[in-house]
């Protein structure tokens, strides 16, 4: 059961973020990205993080990428364009990626044995545990990030305010 | 039963496919985007970790990667709207003066 909810949603994962890099309109990659980050969501709960899980679909998928979807229509984006410095970045691009995940991928898999197994419903972590950490351990780092919001939202506005 | 490392490595290929897109695409939002599919990429390093170590404090972390990433998303967009006022272009190759 888990096996086949972590292919699946893996696979999706995957397939989502390959459509995000080879669409060439930005509208599609942004659809793309949102099944990637609403696959996460899933690989979250398999992984017993419920909360986080819905914090994903709620904050990613639903805010912040309707605000890019929100940006790409109001900027009226059409599909890339090849330039000259596009076809430098795939000659650097591809092979440095490759490297970074060849490197990544046999770290992790040459010590796979320390990592050990995930069981479903083996480690939940619910609601309320993490408001304990959150609200009684890490009450003024919690309360800062307000304050970040508040200033980023109002950086926003006054960037994207027009000049008269 | 899912090995934790195969986990890692659904993440380390979706951070590679972050890191190609960032190099890659032209267009600025579309990097932006790239940006964001590596932020994701971590927070599932993360949470594996957490699951892992039986820890809170991996999805506390992830807590607040998706609170800066949110403040971010809304800068940089602000930022792009900005830069397309003043150039009139989302091309990244165009994007190459700090002067207007």
């Amino acid at each position: 059961m888990h096996l086949a909810l972590f292919i699946i949603f893996g696979a999706l994962c995957v397939a989502g973020a390959l459509n995000l890099l080879l669409q060439r309109h930005p509208i599609n990659s942004a659809l793309s990205l949102i099944v990637v980050m609403s696959s996460l969501a899933v690989l979250y709960l398999l992984l017993g993080a419920e909360f986080l899980a819905a914090a994903q679909v709620i904050v990613y998928s639903g805010a912040i990428m309707v605000l890019f979807t929100f940006v790409i229509m109001l900027l009226n984006a059409g599909k890339e364009t090849r330039t000259h410095g596009s076809k430098l970045a795939y000659i650097a691009g591809f092979p440095g990626a490759a490297i970074l995940l060849g490197l990544l991928v046999y770290v992790f898999l040459s010590r796979q044995g320390e990592f050990g197994q995930a069981r479903l419903g083996e480690y939940m972590v619910n609601t309320g545990m993490l408001s304990q950490v959150l609200f009684r351990d890490l009450l003024l780092p919690f309360e800062v990030t307000s304050i970040l919001i508040l200033v980023a939202i109002l950086g926003a506005v006054a960037l994207a305010r027009k000049e008269h | 039963m899912v090995p934790i490392a195969w986990y890692l490595v659904l993440s380390a290929i979706l951070f590679s496919i972050g890191v190609a897109a960032f190099l890659i695409k032209r267009n600025i939002i579309s990097v932006f985007m790239s940006i964001e599919l590596m932020l994701n990429a971590v927070n599932l390093t993360f949470v594996a970790f957490a699951h892992m170590w039986h820890q809170v404090s991996g999805q506390i972390f992830v807590f607040f990667v998706m609170v800066v990433a949110a403040a971010e998303a809304a800068v940089g967009l602000a930022i792009i709207i900005a830069i397309f006022r003043a150039r009139n272009t989302l091309n990244v190759d165009q994007v190459d003066l700090m002067k207007l």
